[in-house]
């Protein structure tokens, strides 16, 4: 394998890491404030 | 050694690790401790354990239940305290493995208190472990986030702390649903959602401590260049007990103190109060919508003002928290007077804007001014401003509503009184702000051995 190759390999596994990690976060707080937000609008209607 | 993989050594980047997988590490502990600012929603259902459909005499009382919260909080700022030093020289990884096990055990044994009907285990499990679990985690990421973004370290912290805030977001809507789930016509279902929320927070934060690591020997970001000192951005350190000695230490416990009590006196009114100042205009339920939107602001704050603050200096941003924060304390009364919602509801936004930004911009502001390597340890014992101003604010909010009550005093204009007084507290805040200069020199370590990513170190290319 040349360096290149290594070099991009990592970079690609980074970007999967970063995808699934931020996600893994991302969504429940996402799906949480989604839920307050339609909480809020419901109590306005 | 079983738990070698918790040493700090262990816990070093390899090369090309991204610095951007630390912030979901840490949001993966915040998030789970944020479920402190849900545990409300245990309350009610919590007083009709035996009652079910309505409290029974051998129930617990809310006034019973409301020490479990103030019994954690108690221990969050106590545990940062007394633990800092350990969280900072041990690595993030073993702070904040433990702190799961603390903040899941809490869970665990608060199901087994419920359980059994035995208000004192549920006080030991979330109150006491729990509380200690919610001291590490908050704690734990601070230093790690600072020195992988040298250049951005008001931001870095913000992501963290927001995730504190937004934690409740999640737990509330989860409890609710997972209550739902246990309860049948003759039970209501507390202890299972407390054993299955100790086990998804404990698999939540278990990934967080796996990913979490800390800087190879003098890292620092592609292309970042140290500033060069500047009056209130130090390079040097300050031992964390050495801190305590400093007129610095004590003037920003102030900061954050006042800058939370005034927030977290009108964060519990916030309901009744714009329920009593727009009477008629705003119902209850309404009322409950401004609270949640006000906790979003709350939660964005921490994000907004903490970034805000990178480019801003530290200093200035609590400068406007106190300027700002003065001037719509002032007005909330007013808006009451020309019956504007729109005004009221724009004013709560901003305040609550500022008190969660109060909290994610401290930890940067400590870096600047004691330095990188204790920072968390020294953040830990800057939260006891936190548990006291727990105490101070409602108690003095409470106080104030209640003198004027009866001294024949409006209810709607007992509120005004008490958000002038909350206005005269951030004047106070922003004097000790003003007060806040460079550390004497004689409080820096004399030695300066290097510590993993400790700014001002040699460069090393690593990944973004």
């Amino acid at each position: 394998m040349t360096m290149a190759n290594e070099r991009a390999s990592t970079a690609t596994g980074n970007r999967l890491k970063l995808v699934l990690a931020w996600g893994f976060v991302g969504i429940p707080l996402a799906w949480g404030v989604i839920q307050t937000l339609v909480n809020a609008i419901k109590a306005f209607q | 050694m079983a738990f070698a993989f918790l040493n700090r050594s262990r816990t070093v980047a390899p090369p090309g690790y991204s610095r951007w997988l630390i912030p979901p590490a840490a949001l993966c502990v915040h998030l789970c401790i944020g479920q402190a600012y849900a545990f409300s929603v245990f309350n009610l259902p919590m007083t009709k354990l035996i009652g079910i459909s309505q409290s029974a005499p051998d129930d617990w009382k809310l006034t019973e239940l409301g020490w479990i919260f103030s019994i954690a909080i108690f221990f969050l700022g106590a545990s940062a305290a007394v633990f800092g030093r350990w969280v900072e020289e041990g690595g993030p990884r073993r702070a904040m493995f433990t702190s799961a096990l603390c903040w899941a055990g809490g869970f665990f044994v608060s199901a087994i208190g419920v359980y059994l009907h035995s208000l004192w285990i549920v006080y030991l499990g979330y109150g006491v472990l729990g509380g200690i679990g919610l001291g590490l985690g908050y704690i734990s990421p601070v230093s790690t986030l600072i020195r992988w973004f040298p250049d951005r370290p008001g931001m870095a912290t913000g992501m963290a702390i927001m995730g504190f805030g937004g934690g409740a977001f999640i737990a509330s809507p989860l409890s609710v649903w997972l209550m739902g789930q246990f309860s049948t016509p003759t039970h209501i279902g507390v202890a299972e959602t407390f054993a299955v929320m100790g086990l998804i927070y404990l698999c939540f934060m278990m990934v967080g401590a796996a990913i979490v690591r800390l800087p190879p020997p003098g890292w620092s970001p592609a292309g970042f260049v140290m500033p060069r000192e500047s009056r209130l951005v130090t390079t040097r350190n300050v031992f964390v007990y050495e801190a305590l000695k400093t007129p610095q230490f004590w003037l920003i416990w102030w900061v954050l103190c006042l800058n939370v009590t005034a927030g977290i006196g009108v964060l519990g009114q916030a309901s009744a109060m714009s329920q009593e100042m727009f009477r008629g205009h705003i119902t209850a339920i309404a009322a409950s919508g401004f609270v949640g939107l006000f906790s979003l602001f709350n939660m964005l704050g921490r994000f907004f003002w903490s970034s805000s603050s990178d480019y801003l200096g530290r200093k200035n941003t609590y400068f406007v928290f106190f300027a700002l924060g003065t001037i719509l304390y002032a007005l909330v009364p007013h808006s009451g007077e020309i019956g504007s919602v729109a005004l009221f509801v724009f004013c709560y936004a901003v305040i609550f804007s500022m008190y969660g930004g109060g909290f994610a911009t401290v930890p940067a502001y400590l870096r600047d001014i004691f330095g990188t390597r204790y920072v968390g340890a020294i953040h830990g014992l800057l939260l006891t401003a936190w548990s006291m101003a727990g105490i101070f604010g409602p108690v003095l909010v409470n106080y104030i509503r209640e003198y004027n009550i009866t001294h024949g005093v409006a209810p709607a204009q007992a509120y005004n009184i008490t958000m002038y007084v909350m206005a005269v507290l951030l004047v106070i805040g922003f004097i000790c702000n003003a007060f806040i200069k460079a550390v004497h020199p004689r409080h820096y370590l004399e030695e300066q051995p290097r510590t993993v990513g400790e700014a001002g170190a040699a460069t090393a290319p690593a990944g973004e």
